[in-house]
Formats: C-alpha cells, structure tokens, sequence
C-alpha cells in the first residue's frame, strides 16, 4: 500500500498549523472548529502553499519548499472531497464525475454509487446523501492515489448519518486508498479511521488509534473530545497505594493512577453505573458521586443520563428498571482502576 | 378623505408622474415618426453610414472590452495585493466622468499634442478623425460598467468550485472555461449589455476626440446632433434617427433580459435548503 507523508507548517490567521502525518491506511484528523483541520487537506491537495514543508506519495515529491518544489493541484493525485460537496451546480451529475475522467468509464462509477437514475440530474435536484455520493464518485474517477475528505458526514442529517458512515467506511475499506480525513466529530473518527489525531489549535496533541486514545488519553482536551467526563480536583497519596483526588463540590475520589496536585479526573460515560440507593461501604476502590438526575437522552438502545457532575451511559432496560426522573437523586459509581488521570 | 388615503394617492401621482415623464420622450418620437418613414430614412446616405459606423465602431469597442476586459476582471475579482482597492476605484473612475471632460482626458493623452501625441506621431498614428478614435472613445466610456459588473461577477464564483476542479486535474485554463466561465456568464452578459448600451449612446467623447465626419466618425448619435443643428427641416431626419436608436436599444434591452432569465446558474455548493435521502 502507498503511503503519503506530510510535514508541514503553514501559517493562519490566529496561530501556525504544523504538523506531521504518515498515511498508509486511514487517518482522521479530528478537533474543534478553527483547529486548522480543512487547511491540513488543502496543503496536501495543493490548495494552501505552507511556509516550509515536504509531501511525498511514495517516491513521488509533491512538495519540496527547500527544493523549491510545488506541484500544482492539477498533477497531485488527490481524490478530494469537500466538505459542501462542492458540485458544479452548471453540470449534470454525469458530467461532474466525468469532469476529471480523463477517459475513465464514467457509467460503471455512477453505478456503484446508485447515481445512474440520476445522471442528468442537476446538483441542487439532489438530497445530501446523493450529492455526497457525487462527490465521492468524482473524487474517485479522476483515479486518485490519495483520498481527503473533509468532514464527509457533517452535511448530512441524523438520519441520513448513520446510514452513511456505514457505506463510507465499507468503501474505504474496499477501496484501500491512502486516507485522510477531517472531521469535528470523534465518533466519526473512531468509526472511520485506524488512527486518529486530535487537532487543536494547529498542533497534533496525540496520534494514536481510536482504542489507544479512550485508554489512555495524553491530556484533558482529548480526553473531553473522545467523550469523556472531565472532573477537576487536587490529587494526594490516598490508603492502599491509591491516588485520592479531592473535587471541588468536596466529594472525593481514588484513582489507581499516579499524580499529584491540580489533575483532570477522566472518566467513560460506559464505565459509570447508575444507582438509585447506595450503601455506603468502606471500599474506596469503587468511587461513588451522589447528585441529582439531570437531562436523560436515549441513544439507539441506550440512554445517556447526567447524574451530579457526569454523564453516565446506561441500558435503556436498567435505565427503565431505575426509574430515573429528571431531578431525582441518584448515585453514580465507577471503579478506581476506570478512573484515569491526566494533567490540566 | 382620511390621511392615509391622501397619503396614498400621493404616492400613486408620483409613481404616475415618473412613468409619463420617463416614457412619454420616447413615445413622442414614435408618434411623429411612422413605422416607412422609418425604413425609409435607413436609405439615406448619412443615416445608412451613421447606423453602420454606430454598429461597426460599437462591436470592435465591445470586442477590445470583452477581449482585455474579462482576463483584467478575473484579476483583480481573485487576487489580493496591497492597492487592490485603488485600482478597481480607477478602473471605475470613467463612470462619474462627464463626457466632455472624458473627451478632453483623450485628446490630452492620445491628441495630436497630447501626452502620447509625439510617441504615436512617430509610429506614425493619428488617432484625430479616424474610427480607431470612436472605438477608444466608446471603450473609455463603456468599459467600466462591464468591468465593475464583471468583477462582482467573478468574485461571486464559489472559489471552492475553482479548487475542486484543480484538484480534479484541471489546469488554470480548463478551470477558467469549463467552471469560472459559466458560472459567471449571467453578470458577465449583463455587464456587457450595458456597457453596449453605453457605447451605443457615446456622444460627448466622441465628438470632441474624433470629430464628427460623416462615414468615418459619425456615429448615429452624432447625426443626430448634426441633422437637429446643422440641415434645414433636420429635425424631421433627427426624429427619426432617434427611433431607430430606440429600437436598436430596446431590441438589446429585451434581448437582455430574455438571457438573464434562459438557464439561471446558482451555486449549489452550499445548502439552499435542508436536504435528506
């Protein structure tokens, strides 16, 4: 398998993307808004001219600025796929993916992509999910060796989603195309990619696969943006070689990790149970938190409830089973070993 | 009456005075003129050339517009440098130029003694009294409304478009013809249709850059002013000269809008409307 390989700095507005990626298989560049994750794909597909950098697709150069090369985006073999789709709204669905065909079959593309039926259509005839689909069809006729896609889900609607990341990951699994994409969502990340790095501020914060980054988190952004929970505390020596971590609401709690001093408490919403009663006992290696039940949101088969200051994720069976209400009281617990430690 | 009522009429005699006032000179000359002595007067010598040169000389303006116009346009829609503002202002500055004083700004810079003058004398060029001198002087005039509409026009192509098709193995060209071009095609004919307009109607650059010289810098508007002034019993010859500039106009201006409405081209790349499969 080819592999592209980026390093770069490229100045924005408010700070300095730099950055070096290796992508052999899937990688999705995840974080917030502004986080310089559009510009990482337009250096790569040539759109962006950085102040130093090399990009090379195997033994091809695409970028050299030290060897004063520049390929322009016409000769880079980039499949890339906009975040808006980007269709030209004066071409039928047919000529946009022919527009880089170059003599490729046009017809068997629209096929795969069940466009056929629609192949004179115009683009502002289609639902999201179809142009979508145009998208990737004409990204993919113009024979690329690289795909980039840029937050190829977040056009779509909840409903459309689901269905959609299932296909797109089906797709790059077939298609076995270096891959490198965009996203401000790390479930579509994780769902997505062999490996995802956390983007903030123009700077990579951790690389890793999507397991590697729940497990151990490098710092209390990526920790919050993998969707856990984020407590605040001061951390001491606490009894049988636990760390005790004092909240600042008083409640406290043990971790099996080490650290001292101002901390994030980083706990997985799957690794909070929820209970109505609790006795208390004197096992300080299961952390209880007492507090009132806030919003309860159902997601597919279960239900994400806010209990005092974390989210915990429970059945939607234990959650009927509990009878949580909305300003109840309940107690959620999580063992000490669940109970990660990063830096703040 | 109440108030409100009166307050309402007034509105609909202002409208009704604006449109008498705007419609009623035009309607008066085809009032005096019938539709054979229309045709007629086209056999005239002096119309017959005035229509042509009017014709010959605005197409070769509008060609030099078009041709040096659309590249320029493109320039300064995508680019950004350090004046950029200065020079669209300049490029619009003939717009609120009055006539003479445009015909003045030629013959200073392209006259016979004038900035140029000696420089084109020397290649031996005489721009006085020629039709290459109606063209200049119908492009100085004109070219500003195509530019501004132009600009506008361009800087309104979604620039990701322009990425996407690069990205798509399209060099500069092919980008510029197959996406740029057609997107932009709506502002780029009205611009043009105005700056037609314009340079179809040049009277006050014209007559002092290149003189009034019938056959080869007469233009219809000119004639006009000749035929009014200068014939005995012109008036007559003016009127209907004038009509045919009306119907030339009016012509250009149904044609307008009749492409303006053919295949609207909107952008896409953004949601219009919240889209599901």
């Amino acid at each position: 398998m080819a592999t592209l390989q980026a390093d770069f700095a490229l100045p924005l507005r408010a700070f300095e993307l730099e950055l070096g990626l290796e992508v052999s298989r899937t990688v999705a560049v995840v974080g917030p808004s502004g986080a310089g994750k559009t510009s990482v794909l337009r250096v790569i597909a040539g759109l962006a001219a950085p102040r130093r950098g090399v990009v090379t697709l195997d033994g091809e150069t695409w970028l050299d600025t030290g060897r004063g090369i520049s390929c322009p985006p016409e000769r880079r073999r980039v499949g890339l796929v906009f975040q808006d789709y980007a269709l030209f709204p004066h071409l039928s669905v047919r000529a946009n993916v022919a527009f880089g065909a170059e003599g490729r079959p046009v017809d068997a593309l629209l096929e795969r992509f069940r466009m056929a039926h629609l192949a004179t259509a115009r683009p502002r005839e289609l639902s999201g999910g179809e142009r979508q689909r145009v998208a990737l069809a004409r990204a993919l006729a113009r024979g690329p060796a690289v795909l980039l896609l840029d937050e190829p889900l977040s056009a779509l609607d909840a409903h459309t989603k689901t269905e959609v990341r299932h296909e797109l990951a089906e797709l790059l699994r077939e298609l076995a195309l270096p891959t490198l994409l965009v996203t401000h969502d790390y479930e579509d990340a994780a769902a997505l990619a062999d490996e995802v790095g956390v983007l903030v501020d123009g700077r990579l914060r951790q690389l890793g696969p999507p397991a590697d980054l729940v497990a151990r988190p490098q710092d209390a952004f990526v920790a919050s943006f993998t969707g856990a929970n984020l407590l605040r505390g001061r951390a001491r020596r606490g009894p049988n070689g636990l760390t005790a971590i004092r909240l600042e609401d008083g409640a406290e709690l043990f971790s099996v990790e080490e650290a001292e001093g101002e901390v994030g408490v980083v706990v997985y919403p799957w690794e909070v149970a929820v209970a109505r009663a609790h006795e208390p006992q004197a096992d300080s290696a299961l952390n209880v938190l007492r507090g009132e039940v806030g919003p309860l949101v159902e997601v597919a088969n279960r239900v994400r409830v806010r209990v005092g200051p974390v989210t915990a994720e429970v059945t939607a069976a234990s959650a009927a089973r509990l009878e949580l209400e909305r300003g109840g009281v309940a107690y959620a617990t999580f063992k000490a070993t669940g109970t990660r430690l990063v830096p703040l | 009456m109440t108030r409100r009522a009166l307050g309402g009429l007034a509105v609909f005699a202002a409208t009704a005075v604006a449109l008498c006032f705007l419609v009623l000179p035009v309607v008066a000359i085809f009032a005096r003129v019938s539709p054979g002595r229309l045709v007629a007067q086209l056999s005239h010598p002096v119309v017959r050339d005035a229509l042509l040169l009017s014709l010959e000389t605005s197409a070769t303006a509008q060609a030099l517009v078009l041709l040096v116009g659309t590249p320029a346009a493109y320039l300064l829609a995508t680019r950004r440098f350090p004046g950029r503002s200065l020079v669209v202002v300049l490029v619009e500055l003939p717009l609120v130029l009055p006539p003479a004083v445009a015909g003045i700004g030629l013959l200073a810079a392209f006259g016979r003694f004038g900035l140029l003058g000696g420089t084109l004398d020397s290649f031996g060029i005489r721009l006085g009294l020629t039709k290459a001198a109606v063209v200049m002087a119908v492009a100085f005039v004109a070219s500003p409304l195509y530019l501004r509409q132009a600009i506008a026009a361009f800087e309104a192509v979604d620039p990701d478009l322009v990425a996407a098709a690069r990205s798509l193995g399209a060099g500069r060209a092919r980008t510029f013809f197959r996406v740029v071009l057609p997107l932009a095609r709506q502002g780029l004919v009205a611009g043009e249709a105005l700056a037609f307009a314009r340079g179809l109607g040049e009277f006050g650059a014209t007559i002092m850059f290149a003189g009034s010289l019938q056959g080869v810098t007469q233009t219809l508007p000119l004639a006009i002013y000749t035929a009014f002034n200068i014939q005995p019993n012109g008036f007559t010859t003016a009127l209907a000269m004038s009509a045919l500039l009306v119907v030339v106009s009016g012509a250009l201006l149904v044609t307008l809008r009749l492409s303006l409405q053919w295949q609207p081209s909107k952008p896409t790349s953004r949601f219009l409307f919240a889209p599901s499969s």
